[in-house]
């Protein structure tokens, strides 16, 4: 059987999908983050596989997936910065209970 | 003639106008009262000396080889020259009429200046009433000296604007504030048929000037040939434009509502505006106009009519008033009529236009006794402590100055030789009866009011009964006794002064000849008219009441001025306001207004319904940007496909 573009895809999208869907539904802020991780590991794998099936002599979506991944780090740091910083203000990571922004 | 002196009459009322005003507030009542009359006392000696030169010098500057009297510029400096055809000058004109406006303004100016450092003692912003008689002085000088009809504007809204101030000195009161708006208000509408008047003569001659417009008129209007606008010719509707103005300022019918209200400025400010100076303005610049007026006989017959209807109107009105301060400003108006009347029947033909000097004369005789009156009547109010009869009477027992002087004003204005007001107001009798006779029965009928009216005044405040006196009255201090004293002697005498040889049409000196009949009957109108006076209110009883009661509703007619306040009232509440202003505002409120009010209403109330959307959750966002980004993901789809 042929491993063919499809097959790569498939996962991908799925893996996205709950991403969203976790983004979306989690109410802890560490959860949201972990959700956001797996939409940003979705989208590499489309980079990756996309550069190995249609261009196949070029390398820049490789180079690009080892930047996002870079890039993704260093978010997930901030991220949980903010995240730490927000639990001592008001000692609650619940995404639902932080509105101080509304209206 | 040098150009210093005439500089100076200009020049120090204006400074001490900005002395006073600014400075006056760091000075005592008394010094600035003690600078305001010396300035004027200055002015006054200076312009009796620049009079007494253009009359009795013999210069050939101011008087012909043949002995007519000319116009001579002293100076004009070009002011604003907007192109080359039209500048505006200011400067110094000094003929008979402009001379002996000389000598009337700075002597009525600097007696009241003396009688209010007594009269206004002690009020509040006593600066302020000696800075603003010193800005009326510099105006209404230099009115009657201006080169042409653009700086004779300029000074015409400058005695408005002074008029206004002083009107509304007691700025507390609501009705001295809703006077001295009126009076601003109705004269600036006639102001504005003025401006167009000037503006379309300007236009067609071509020139301000007062000199090149009266010396050969024929000439200056020959542009004006075969335009005609409305079914008159352009010049009479300029002349009646103008004339308008005039109206306006000399309180004439339909414009006189305001002056009666205007007696609510201090009683000097009355005598010295509303009685001496500026309200002949009107008068004066018929006068100064004259010969372009005899151009167009039309605007002379104008204004004969208007006078004599107001001269009539007036009388019979003051016949009914309380106030004597009303009844004062009352005869003012029809007095004033009296001049407009000379001037209408003035013609080259009867008596080489006798009404022109006749009119002057009276001017000038009228200027001194009624200033008395007003100040006679100032110390009345100052004694009494009100301007109604009803609180005076007997009193020529407590004020022997004031009653002695009051009548010699009464007799003056009545015509009782040998006091002023017969000689002038002769001449005029003459001039009009020359004119038309109808007329001068008309003219003869008011005269005969004139007495009657003066007089039911005099008995009523000096003989009749005696109320009671809260305190005894006396006569007032020597500052206001003076000026009284002053003003008594010169209406005992004006009338004796040749005036034929000093001011007349053309300059020709010519004598007057008494004509006695028109004077014997004017004499015994008069008289008969101080007799019913005396019969009615010489001692208290009931038959003023009875004759009030037998025509009652011509009484209150009278009382009520004929109702024109109530019809200017109507006319500009029900009708004006009605049907133009509330149409007007509400388009401005609803349309206009709304337009933009709408615009904001509908941003406020978008942003009201969607503000629920930002609940603060980010949650909430992420699904709303989801949800938009998969509709736009369909619709470019959509579109492709």
């Amino acid at each position: 059987m042929d491993i063919t573009l499809i097959y790569y895809l498939v996962p991908a999208i799925i893996m996205f999908c709950c991403g969203v869907y976790g983004f979306i539904t989690r109410r802890n802020m560490i959860a949201m983050l972990i959700s956001l991780e797996l939409m940003l590991n979705a989208v590499d794998i489309n980079f990756v596989v996309f550069n190995r099936y249609l261009y196949p002599e070029a390398t820049e979506g490789m180079f690009f997936t080892l930047f996002a991944i870079a890039i993704a780090a260093a978010e997930t740091a901030i991220a949980i910065a903010i995240i730490i910083n927000v639990f001592r203000a008001v000692k609650n990571v619940d995404a639902r209970d932080i509105d101080k922004m509304k209206n | 003639m040098d150009f210093i002196i005439p500089l100076l009459i200009l020049a120090i009322p204006l400074g001490m106008f900005l002395l006073l005003g600014l400075a006056g507030m760091k000075m005592s009542h008394k010094l600035a009262g003690v600078l305001g009359t010396l300035g004027m006392g200055t002015v006054l000696v200076l312009s009796y000396f620049t009079a007494f030169t253009y009359f009795f010098s013999g210069n050939p500057e101011f008087i012909s080889e043949a002995g007519v009297r000319l116009q001579s510029v002293i100076f004009n400096q070009e002011w604003l020259a907007f192109t080359p055809n039209l500048v505006i000058s200011l400067g110094f004109l000094l003929d008979p009429i402009s001379a002996m406006m000389l000598i009337v303004i700075p002597t009525i100016s600097f007696m009241v200046h003396l009688y209010s450092l007594g009269y206004m003692h002690g009020e509040k912003g006593f600066q302020r009433y000696y800075a603003f008689l010193s800005l009326f002085s510099f105006s209404m000088l230099g009115l009657v000296v201006a080169t042409n009809i653009f700086q004779m504007y300029i000074f015409w809204e400058l005695v408005g604007a002074s008029s206004y101030l002083l009107i509304g000195f007691f700025y507390t009161l609501p009705s001295a504030v809703s006077a001295s708006k009126k009076a601003f208000i109705v004269t600036r509408f006639a102001d504005l048929g003025f401006l167009i008047g000037i503006l379309i003569l300007s236009y067609y001659t071509q020139t301000f000037d007062f000199i090149t417009l009266t010396s050969d008129p024929g000439a200056a209007f020959a542009s004006t040939a075969g335009a005609t606008f409305m079914g008159g010719s352009v010049l009479t509707w300029a002349m009646v434009l103008i004339f308008t103005g005039g109206m306006g300022k000399s309180a004439m019918m339909p414009l006189h509502i305001w002056l009666p209200d205007a007696m609510e400025g201090p009683t000097p400010v009355s005598a010295l505006i509303h009685a001496a100076t500026m309200v002949v303005a009107g008068v004066y610049l018929v006068a100064r106009m004259f010969p372009v007026y005899l151009a167009v006989p039309f605007s002379l017959d104008f204004v004969l009519v208007v006078g004599a209807i107001t001269a009539l109107y007036a009388a019979i009105v003051a016949c009914t008033q309380i106030d004597i301060k009303r009844v004062l400003a009352f005869s003012t108006i029809s007095q004033i009529a009296f001049m407009m009347v000379s001037l209408g029947a003035a013609r080259p033909e009867f008596h080489e236009c006798l009404g022109y000097m006749a009119s002057m004369f009276h001017l000038f005789t009228h200027a001194m006794f009624k200033a008395l009156l007003f100040l006679g009547a100032g110390a009345l109010i100052h004694a009494v402590h009100s301007n109604n009869y009803t609180q005076m009477g007997g009193l020529h027992k407590y004020m022997p100055i004031t009653n002695i002087t009051f009548l010699i004003g009464c007799l003056a204005i009545a015509g009782i030789p040998p006091f002023a007001g017969f000689w002038s107001k002769d001449e005029i009798l003459v001039a009009v009866y020359s004119y038309s006779t109808f007329w001068g029965v008309w003219m003869t009928l008011v005269a005969g009011l004139t007495a009657f009216y003066m007089f039911r005044v005099y008995f009523l405040v000096f003989w009749w009964n005696e109320p009671e006196y809260h305190h005894r009255p006396h006569d007032s201090e020597w500052t206001m006794s003076v000026p009284l004293i002053i003003l008594a002697c010169v209406s005992v005498v004006a009338g004796l002064i040749p005036f034929g040889k000093f001011v007349t049409w053309q300059g020709h000196e010519y004598i007057i000849h008494m004509n006695w009949v028109v004077a014997g009957i004017s004499i015994v109108v008069a008289v008969i008219g101080i007799i019913i006076a005396g019969v009615l209110y010489l001692r208290e009883n009931d038959r003023p009441k009875c004759m009030a009661d037998s025509c009652r509703w011509l009484w209150t007619a009278a009382h009520h001025r004929f109702y024109w306040d109530e019809i200017y009232l109507f006319i500009t509440h029900k009708i004006i306001f009605n049907g133009i202003c509330r149409p007007i505002a509400w388009f401005d409120r609803r349309i206009i207004d709304g337009t933009m009010d709408g615009f904001a209403i509908v941003t406020n109330k978008a942003s009201y319904a969607i503000r629920n959307l930002q609940s603060g959750r980010v949650q909430n966002y992420v699904l709303v940007y989801l949800i938009g980004a998969l509709l736009l993901a369909v619709i470019t789809a959509w579109c492709l496909a």
